[in-house]
């Protein structure tokens, strides 16, 4: 295994970077990277990640600055890249350090062909290169990105190409000049699970073959043990455990990674997720000692006299913890499956849908969908994106005009459009939308966000409503003054519990939840699914639950519809369709998931080794 | 910035706070403030009655007249004084009943989107076809020249550029999720079109609020100009300018010193809208200072 140690593709050395007013956002920061390696960094939202990650390329966003550390890059100790002029800096990027953008869509210029987008990196640092030159790597890299090199492929536009595609000419304009280090910012945030796992392979492979160093900054656990060697944990601007992927993953040994780790659900078994209590403190108001301290389950007195220093704990394996090594939070407890629904013949089904059709113009988004969903029961619908997965849920809703089907609600017909429906209809089925920055008006104040749904079924005097907002909001973990905030002062965990207090606040019966985690870090995700799951249960709600996430589906639901281009290819229970699949695309969307799946990555690293040896 | 955050209050405000910062919007308030109070102070600290003749025409600035006297023999200065009242009500009113003409327009069409919002803003373009002067003049010739009149018309004129502004920075918001929360909550339409999505574009509305002020500052000073405003005896800014023009070269200041308070308030006003133009993002200013 140790044989000769691989060249440096970048050293950084206690890199600090302030805020504009002062204090710092990350400080303390070291790392290697080894040339043909991948550094996984992973944080959750504001624990600095992507500061870290631009300032390899010696830029900080927003009037930040990098005030201090070092950055070798390519082994050249003698020259520390932070210090370079501007022009010094603008020569380096692209050529010897590279950088592959989160949204390859707005990355790359919309009115350039790939082709030109592509030989302008070339000609932008090397304005010598004969075209000739220019055609013949434009080929090689289009080649090891797994894209057509055809003239035909190199003159469509952006638009022109899937997602997938898009991030495919992001990544080979970043390595078309052989950088020694690249910086990968979520590359794969958005993009399908199996288009996800295909970049990843590309990555990891060019990585390997042209020796270059990769920093892969993602908030998503299960894409570092996906790439990464080495992974790197950072939390409040801090790292607080590096080591190889294997160690770590296996024995984490900060608090923190441990508890990271029990937030993610298991595609396997059904576990208890668990949630970090509190939040992270803001730059500025930070804590004196462990910044995790105020989290932390086993912090004492010691934790929070001084500032932590990081110890090694094994041959590259270093933690910031003064309690390094001791369980703080054990492995979730696993749970049994629900019970395979018995036939229920005597109560009709809450929603029951026969033959939906939706169709924009000569496409066929859904085509004769039919399922049942029974009373207080949790109905998953998976589907890659464009498998119609959330026409289906907002047709339910009734913002799908275009709809033909027959759907039931309590026996009762629904209308198509939700203004035609009754009220009772309207209050009885809630919806909760992706992104809790868009579903909430950011010029209202949480009262009358959720006042809106209060109103709209109830009538009742101001202190009368207020007292059933508040109620409303600590039934869902808030405090009674969010009621004064704008959504923009909220966090996106506790947008999205504003957005469940609002559909709560109609008394439904029915949930409709569509990819309502998918914005959100980890451990938030296992709060809410938490959340809902005692919702679930105190209330006896029905839940229809969109996802892609199929170990989300095997921790909350009961029942799976797996959708696949409009049609439904499989619907059973929950455990039934994860271990024993019976569709082919079922089987595919399995395998992709288990690429991911962080149980069977600790179990195969093993090979992995032996692989690399 | 404490206060906006802890206490709720109408959005124009707090953008109107921010834009206060910048110098730009500060000298465009002292300038507006001073036309303004020049305007409705003015009448009561004149010298003179503004239609007594009190000396010979066209008199040099002396201790009596300080500004000289116009083409009748009446004080520049009490003219200038108590001529300003009805530029400035009259501008700002019929900005205001242009906004509220085109932002009805602009919102209905953005948010119904098909045929509605085609057939609403081909009307719009027909009107937006016709030069403001020429429009009013129109009707003016043909109606008669009443205040109410000229500032429905000119509100009216200005209503196809609002609603196209509106319509441009409303078609981002009405596909907004909680739009379509409030839809599939079958909230009432007008519920939704002003307490969802006006307060997400009073920004951009606010500017183009200051830009219509100015253009009818000029629209009524002209129309005044033409003879088609204020009538004499009666004292007006844009009726000086025309009065005396004939001795512009040799009596400069009886056209001069109206023409400069009418350009000053325009000013003032255009300074206040470039200033929160400033605090808008740079995807939302361009929809907003579209012109």
């Amino acid at each position: 295994m140790a044989e000769i140690a691989p060249a440096l593709a970048v050293e950084v050395r206690n890199l600090r970077i302030d805020m504009p007013e002062g204090g710092d956002i990350v400080d303390d920061v070291s790392f290697t990277i080894r040339a043909g390696e991948v550094l996984g960094l992973v944080g959750e939202s504001g624990s600095g990640k992507t500061t870290v990650g631009t300032a390899l390329l010696g830029f900080a966003r927003g009037g930040a600055r990098i005030a201090g550390g070092t950055v070798h890059v390519a082994g050249d100790s003698s020259v520390n890249m932070l210090d370079l002029t501007p022009q010094q800096k603008r020569r380096l990027r692209g050529k010897t350090v590279a950088y592959v953008p989160q949204d390859p869509a707005s990355a790359l210029n919309p009115s350039l062909r790939i082709g030109l987008q592509l030989s302008e990196v070339i000609e932008a640092h090397e304005p010598e290169t004969p075209r000739g030159e220019i055609d013949r790597r434009i080929e090689a890299v289009m080649q090891d990105v797994g894209l057509p090199a055809d003239p035909a492929f190199l003159m469509r536009f952006p638009h022109q190409l899937s997602g997938g595609q898009q991030q495919r000419i992001g990544i080979a304009m970043a390595v078309i000049l052989a950088p020694k280090l690249i910086v990968l910012d979520e590359p794969t945030t958005g993009l399908d699970v199996s288009t996800q796992n295909r970049i990843l392979d590309i990555v990891k492979r060019l990585c390997r073959e042209h020796g270059i160093g990769a920093l892969h900054v993602t908030h998503d656990l299960s894409v570092i043990a996906h790439i990464a060697d080495q992974v790197m944990v950072m939390y409040s601007g801090r790292v607080v455990e590096i080591g190889r992927v294997e160690t770590v993953y296996d024995q984490p040994c900060h608090p923190y990674t441990q508890a990271l780790l029990s937030a993610v659900p298991e595609l396997r078994y059904r576990t208890q997720l668990k949630a970090i209590p509190g939040h992270a403190a803001r730059p500025g108001q930070r804590p004196q000692g462990c910044f995790f301290q105020a989290r932390c389950p086993i912090a004492t007195q010691e934790c929070k006299a001084h500032p932590i220093a990081m110890t090694r704990q094994d041959a590259g394996h270093d933690v910031r913890c003064l309690k390094s090594g001791v369980t703080a939070i054990a492995e979730p407890e696993r749970l049994p499956d629900p019970l395979p629904a018995t036939a229920t013949s005597g109560k009709r089904p809450v929603i029951e849908v026969r033959d939906l059709h939706v169709a924009y113009g000569a496409f066929r988004v859904l085509d004769g969908v039919e399922f049942t969903v029974e009373k207080g029961e949790c109905l998953a619908i998976v589907g890659e994106s464009g498998s119609g997965k959330s026409t289906l849920s907002r047709a339910l809703i009734g913002l799908v005009p275009q709809q033909q089907c027959t759907a039931l609600l309590n026996g009762e017909r629904l209308a198509p459009r939700a203004r035609d429906r009754s009220r009772q209809q309207l209050q009885t089925m809630q919806y909760i939308f992706q992104s809790p920055h868009n579903s909430l008006n950011p010029r209202q104040t949480v009262e009358s966000i959720v006042g809106l749904v209060h109103d709209t079924f109830n009538r009742a005097s101001r202190s009368e409503r207020r007292q059933k907002i508040a109620e409303v909001l600590s039934q869902v973990g808030l405090s009674p003054d969010a009621m004064f905030a704008f959504p923009d002062q909220l966090s996106g965990g506790e947008r999205q519990r504003v957005a469940i207090a609002r559909a709560l606040m109609a008394d439904p019966q029915v949930l409709i939840c569509d990819e309502i985690t998918s914005a959100l870090d980890v451990s938030v995700q296992a709060a809410i699914v938490n959340l809902l799951k005692d919702l679930q249960q105190s209330r006896g709600l029905t839940m229809v639950f969109v996802t892609h996430n199929l170990a989300l589906v095997r921790n909350l639901a009961d029942r799976v519809l797996v959708l696949n281009q409009g049609k439904v290819v499989e619907m059973r229970g929950v455990a039934e369709v994860i271990d024993t699949p019976r569709h082919a695309y079922t089987k595919q969307l399995l395998a992709n998931a288990l690429v991911a799946d962080l149980d069977s990555r600790a179990k195969r690293s093993g090979e992995k080794e032996c692989l690399r040896a | 910035m404490q206060t906006a955050s802890s206490l709720p209050m109408p959005v124009w405000f707090s953008t109107f706070a921010q834009a206060a910062r910048y110098n730009r919007t500060r000298i465009g308030i002292a300038i507006t403030l001073l036309v303004i109070l020049l305007a409705v102070i003015g009448p009561f600290v004149a010298p003179y009655e503004p239609s007594a003749f009190v000396g010979k025409p066209f008199l040099k600035p002396s201790a009596d007249f300080l500004l000289g006297t116009d083409f009748r023999g009446r004080d520049v200065l009490s003219r200038l004084l108590g001529g300003g009242i009805p530029v400035v009500w009259m501008s700002f009113a019929s900005a205001s009943v242009g906004m509220v003409l085109g932002v009805t327009v602009g919102l209905v069409a953005a948010y119904s989107r098909g045929w509605i919002d085609q057939v609403l803003m081909r009307i719009m373009d027909v009107f937006l076809s016709i030069p403001l002067i020429i429009f009013v003049l129109l009707f003016v010739s043909l109606i008669g020249t009443g205040e109410w009149l000229i500032v429905l018309l000119v509100g009216v004129a200005h209503m196809p550029q609002v609603a196209r502004v509106t319509r441009g920075v409303a078609a981002d918001i009405v596909s907004r999720e909680f739009v379509e929360f409030a839809e599939a909550l079958s909230v009432p339409r007008w519920k939704i079109l002003f307490g969802e999505i006006l307060p997400n574009i009073t920004t951009p509305l606010l500017v183009e609020f200051g830009i219509r002020i100015v253009w009818s500052i000029s629209g009524i000073a002209a129309l005044s100009v033409m003879g088609y405003g204020i009538q004499p005896p009666n004292a007006d800014w844009g009726l000086m300018i025309n009065e005396n023009r004939g001795r512009i070269a040799s009596r400069p200041l009886a056209v001069v010193s109206p023409a400069l308070c009418i350009a000053l308030f325009a000013f003032g006003i255009n300074m206040i809208a470039e200033g929160i133009a400033g605090t808008m993002s740079g995807a939302n200013r361009k929809a907003g200072g579209e012109q």
